[in-house]
């Protein structure tokens, strides 16, 4: 059996609310200004298909996955793997984003698992988050993403 | 206020070495930290506690377990703000160096 046994958890605190953070995430006009990635879904139900698409580049599809829980401006649980390897089941991990709010600010914690040791889609996604939410919380206190 | 709580957090040799552990292997409980440092496991849990009070690392229940995980993006937001901004500096000096020599060349 394939060892998918790695996992991360990163955790960012931002002073906005929910709504925002969930916009951030699923929303393609928004994640495009922080993460230079739209995330891009039908309808964000479970079920559904999901795609992360490179805005430069001629709009590459980097990622795909489906949607499997989604509870809106909470909690979303998808799949994700290379757009390369989108046949391997085994090459699929898991994201869940959590949001909830703490006083004036929101606490995104971002579990991503069933990775497997070693493998680069590990490296790639363990130099990423920092950098990702780091620029989400940027562009969410002050209009301006980090420059990614 | 939140980068005073990271340095405070990395000024200590040990909570340092204790982030090296997780970067090895992250998600480990609180017995696997202490079997690998030379300290009580109340210290090590005080250390744990304002490691995750900078948000350096966060925890998570599996079950009757505690499991620790390394959370790097303060650090990334540290250096954001504190080493990249002072690298673009002296990158910009080195490329006004290179025009005033190539200027002065011709």
């Amino acid at each position: 059996m394939t060892d998918k046994s790695a996992s991360f958890i990163y955790v960012t605190f931002i002073r906005t609310t929910p709504e925002k953070v969930f916009d951030a995430i699923t929303r393609p006009e928004v994640s495009r200004r922080y993460w230079d990635h739209e995330n891009v879904s039908d309808d964000w139900r479970p079920g559904s298909d999901w795609q992360h698409i490179k805005v430069k580049e001629a709009r590459t599809v980097e990622l795909v996955g489906k949607v499997i829980e989604s509870d809106p401006p909470r909690r979303l649980v998808i799949s994700w793997a290379n757009e390369s390897q989108k046949d391997d089941p085994d090459q699929y991990s898991r994201v869940t984003y959590d949001i909830e709010p703490k006083g004036d600010m929101v606490k995104l914690t971002v579990s991503h698992e069933e990775l497997q040791p070693g493998s680069g889609m590990l490296k790639g996604i363990s130099e990423g988050w920092p950098i990702v939410l780091s620029s989400m919380k940027s562009f969410l206190e002050t209009g301006q993403g980090l420059n990614i | 206020m939140d980068d005073d709580r990271v340095f405070r957090a990395l000024a200590d040799p040990n909570r340092r070495r204790l982030l090296d552990r997780l970067c090895d292997r992250n998600g480990q409980t609180l017995g696997q930290l202490c079997e690998s440092m030379d300290m009580t496991r109340q210290s090590v849990t005080q250390h744990l506690g304002l490691l995750e009070q900078a948000n350096l690392i966060s925890t998570v229940r599996r079950g009757r377990e505690k499991l620790h995980f390394i959370n790097p993006v303060p650090l990334y937001e540290v250096y954001a703000r504190w080493i990249r901004k002072f690298e673009e500096g002296r990158l910009g000096l080195l490329h006004d160096i290179k025009q005033e020599l190539e200027r002065n060349g011709n």
